[in-house]
Order: C-alpha cells, then structure tokens, then sequence
C-alpha cells in the first residue's frame, strides 16, 4: 500500500514536470495514462520524463498497481499503455494484447561479502531454490547452513526468478521479505544467506555471484548470456488503435533515442531496438 | 419538583450523543459486512474445508493452492507461545508491584512498564529483526534466527504490559480484610499472596491473559519483521507466516483469487479473535468461579 501510495505521489510529480515544459510546439497533445509493475517505475520515470522534454503538451501518467494489473487494465482499456515486468503468460496471451520489450533487468545473485563461494551453476542454484542443497559446504563454501532469501509471493522478482531457474511456485524459502531493500539488509547481515535482487538495486555491502560463470552486466544481460533476466514490457492492445500522444510515447520508448533514460533508470536497453 | 421537558439545545445534544455512540457500532457493523463480503468469493472457489485444513499455500503457482493451515497453526502456536512466556512473568511482575514492592522501587518500576505498551510495534520489529534474530541465529547455529522462536520472544514482550496493568488492578482491588484475615491466622506474605489474593483476583488475572492472546494473534508489524515469513507448517526453529503476516506481506502485489483469498484470511482471523476471545473468557471466568 505504502509503496502504491509513493508511485502515484511520484506519478503527479512527474505530471507536473510534464505540464510545466516549454511553451507550446507543433508537437501533439493529450493525456497518456500508464500502469502497471512498481518494478517499472524508475524506468517509466525515465522515459516520461524525457519524453515530455520533447512533447511538453503531452502529460503521461504513471501508476504503480503491479504488473498483472497492468497488462488487465490494457486489455480492460482503462489504461493506454500496461506495464509488466514479466512475460505474459498463457492466459493474457490469449486475449488480444500485443507486448513490447521496452527493456531488460538482470537478477543478481547476491551473498555476504565473507562467503568463500565464488560462482554457482544454474544447477546449484536450482538446487540450493529446491532445498536440496542446505550447506555451504555443498557448494564448496565453509560449514555453515544456507539460507535462502527471496521475496514474497506476487513479487514480480521472485516470479521472474522462478520462471528464470524453471520452478515457478516451488522454491523453498527460508525467509521471505517484503522489499528489495529488506533483502540487501538480510543477506549483508547474515554469513549464511544467499539471496536475490534486480540488478539496479545492487550495492556494495553484498558480493554478486556468477552464474555460469557469468557476471550480471548490462553486457551479459543484453546479450542474453546471463542466464537470469526478465523483460520489461509494454502492452498494448492489438484491435484498437492509440491516441496519437501514446503512441508517440509507446514510438519513443522502442527507439534507440530511448536508451540513455533507460541506462540512467538502472535497466538495460534492449540488443536490438525493435524497429 | 415537577420535570420539565427537556429543553431544545439539551434535545441536540441528546441526539448528538448518541449518533456519537452509534458511530462505534456502525463501524463494527459496516466493517463485519465488507470483510464478509470480500472474503466470501475466494471461499466459495476454494472450499472452507480445502481452505481452512489445506496444508499448501502457492498463490502465484501454475496450479495455484490455498490452504491456511500453515497460518491457523502459527497463530495459534504463536499466540500460546507468547502467553506461556508472558503471562508468568506479567503475573509475578504484578505480585510484585501491587503488593511486595517498596513503593519507590514500584513507582519506577510501573512507568518503565507501561513505557513498554507505549512503544510502537514496528519499533519491537526493529529491535527484534536487528538484534533478537541475529542472537538466535548464532545462539541455535540456524541458517536464520527468523521464525516462530523469535516472533514467540517479541510477542511475549508486547503482551507483558497489558497483563501486568490489569493483573496489577485485580490485585489491588481485593478487599484489604482478606489479607488481614489471613495474615492474622498465621500466614506469611507470600502465602497470603498466592493463597489468598491471588485466588480472589483472578477473574482480572484471566481477564488481563484474553486480552494478551487477543493482542499476540493480531499482531502483524512487528511479527513480519522477526517470523521469516515463508508458509511453512509451524515449528519452532521454522521461518513461519502467521495469519496476520500472510495479509501483511502479500497484499501490495495480490490481484485476482490471491487478493481474494487474502480478504477469506481477513475474515477468518476476524472470526478466529472472536472465537478465541469467547472460548477463553468462558474458560477462564468458569474457573475463576
């Protein structure tokens, strides 16, 4: 709810920054309502912010309700544009949606800065999710039990997780924690955790772990070679067309010029840049 | 002297008074109604038995499940927990200050308790997740300190000052005779506390352990911070998810029969407090005599 409260407050700031732009252009007009994944948020922030420096009579809305209701409320047309953080799944294919990879976001595996383990397999980390794997020593660290940290059930991490690692709904969790933030504080203070967060939050009081040998980058996860990523989308729907102002913003979000306000937002730009 | 009719401005005000106090009942109601009504739906689809006995709780599977048992056993086991932690040291903290203290010692003793209540829950969770799970941890050499062992401390804590304060009254509103009677036949203080007094308060003593079971199963902030929060079936040294925390943790991303099945646990944990409160006073308050 907080955290809901929070993205609408930074939706009406961006809005306000949207409406007070230069003078008036050629440019269109109009409202653009988003919504959708709260893991998008930075990144919609980005883009609507420098989209508006270029339409300043466009004002983009962004709201933070998580991503199935995002891509519901695009079928449902309440909003122009939804948000996700992760794939569709059958269900929503159905329906007459059409999706764009906007972006892509790695997930770190992340441990405390003492644990001697150097780099997992996918393997070990399946494992390790199964709780099959419950000591350190199993994965030739010091003797000491594991714990694996994730994120509640709904989270759009651990989904994106789950599905990355091929078990969706059946990881063992020591501990689940609500928020990015609770899970950098657990694992930095914790020897035995091992734990999962998206690339952007990363900070130095946790050690990454490779995973097959791959480093979480923006290279690696551009390239697709770091094996745990999730794209960021936007959807939209296939039978009615957008108003001319979401379109423009759906046209600028694909484009290269695009790329730099997603960087600045902690995700990496898609390889190819759909044209 | 004759009674008047009441004058207009007292017939306002009247009225006034009791809109105020309807208020109260009209919130009960309304908020009985809304929680029946949301937590109905996901109910019908799951099945109360499936729901209530389920061992399995996988909202977000491909083959969702629903089964609350996990948080019913928590609650409970959570709440026991607390109570058996709590409620002796509550009662003997209350022998303490309303009848062997000196009363200086009492008069700082007293503040420091009811200090305790005045502290904000997510404050406990705080201390509890920076300081009580790392000792666990360490202590019992677990993979985490998180789960029922240290939401059942924290827990304890919380519900000490509302047993002491009300203990501490049915202590003192004992009839003074009792006490000199007994003490006059030869008993020493401490047998006159708990052969006596004690006996005599203890329709208050039962009264102030409901109110702390009613405290510790719906405790949510600070049990969020400290229980682990993974659904597993209770055990001790478990990471565990009470009903209370299941609703805590999961409602900000829910949507579809996982939002709804968060509002069927809303009502039963509603239904649980009831049933728990009812059960207990009766017990009790039979026992009390």
């Amino acid at each position: 709810m907080r955290r809901r409260t929070k993205a609408g407050l930074l939706a009406g700031l961006l809005a306000l920054l949207a409406g007070c732009g230069r003078p008036a252009g050629q440019g269109l007009s109009g409202v653009v309502n988003t919504a959708g994944s709260t893991s998008m948020e930075l990144v919609t922030g980005a883009l609507i912010e420098t989209f508006c420096a270029q339409q300043p009579n466009v004002t983009v809305n962004y709201s933070g309700a998580g991503s199935s209701a995002g891509i519901q409320s695009a079928a449902d047309g309440l909003c122009h544009i939804g948000l996700s953080s992760r794939p569709m799944n059958e269900k929503e294919r159905s329906q007459d949606l059409l999706a764009y990879v906007i972006a892509l976001e790695g997930i770190a595996v992340i441990v405390h800065p003492s644990n001697p383990v150097q780099e997992l397999t996918s393997e070990q980390l399946k494992l390790l999710a199964e709780g099959q794997i419950s000591n350190w020593t199993q994965l030739g660290g010091a003797p000491a039990p594991a714990a694996f940290i994730g994120r509640e059930a709904g989270s759009g991490t651990r989904s994106a997780f789950e599905q990355a690692i091929g078990l969706s709904g059946l990881c063992a969790y020591t501990n689940e924690l609500t928020s990015t933030g609770d899970v950098l504080a657990n694992v930095s203070s914790n020897p035995n955790a091992i734990g999962y967060v998206s690339l952007a939050a990363l900070n130095d009081t946790v050690k990454v772990l490779p995973v097959d040998g791959i480093l979480p980058s923006a290279a690696s996860v551009q390239d697709g070679s770091y094996p745990l990523q999730r794209p960021f989308l936007m959807v939209i729907r296939s039978d009615v067309s957008l108003p001319p102002g979401a379109q423009a913003f759906l046209d600028y979000a694909r484009s290269p010029g695009a790329a730099a306000a997603i960087q600045a937002a902690g995700a990496v730009p898609p390889a190819q840049p759909p044209s | 002297m004759m009674r008047r009719t009441p004058r207009p401005l007292e017939r306002l005000m009247g009225l006034f008074f009791s809109a105020c106090g309807l208020t109260a009942v009209a919130f009960v109601l309304l908020i009985s109604l809304y929680l029946i009504l949301a937590g109905v739906p996901a109910l019908r689809e799951t099945g109360l038995p499936d729901f209530l006995l389920g061992r399995q709780w996988s909202p977000t599977a491909q083959r969702p499940e629903f089964g609350i048992a996990p948080f019913l056993l928590t609650s409970v086991y959570g709440a026991a927990g607390a109570v058996l932690l709590g409620a002796p040291i509550g009662l003997l903290c209350a022998v303490f200050l309303a009848k062997t203290a000196p009363p200086r010692l009492a008069a700082a003793v007293r503040p420091a308790v009811e200090l305790l209540s005045g502290i904000p829950s997510v404050v406990y969770g705080l201390v509890g997740m920076l300081v009580l799970v790392p000792a666990v941890r360490r202590c019992f050499r677990l993979p985490d300190g998180a789960g029922l062992f240290s939401a059942i401390l924290v827990l304890a804590v919380m519900i000490l000052p509302s047993i002491v304060s009300v203990s501490e009254a049915a202590l003192r509103a004992v009839p003074p005779e009792y006490e000199a009677a007994s003490l006059a036949l030869g008993a020493t203080q401490i047998e006159t506390v708990f052969r006596v007094t004690l006996p005599a308060a203890s329709g208050g003593v039962a009264a102030s352990v409901v109110l702390g079971v009613g405290r510790a199963i719906g405790e949510a902030m600070a049990v969020l911070m400290v229980a682990g929060n993974a659904a597993n079936m209770p055990s001790l040294f478990k990471s565990v998810k009470f009903l209370t925390t299941a609703i805590a943790s999961e409602m900000s991303y829910s949507s579809g029969l996982h939002r709804q099945a968060l509002f069927s646990i809303a009502l039963v944990l509603f239904f649980f407090i009831m049933l728990v409160n009812v059960l207990l006073n009766r017990l009790l308050k039979r026992k009390g005599g």
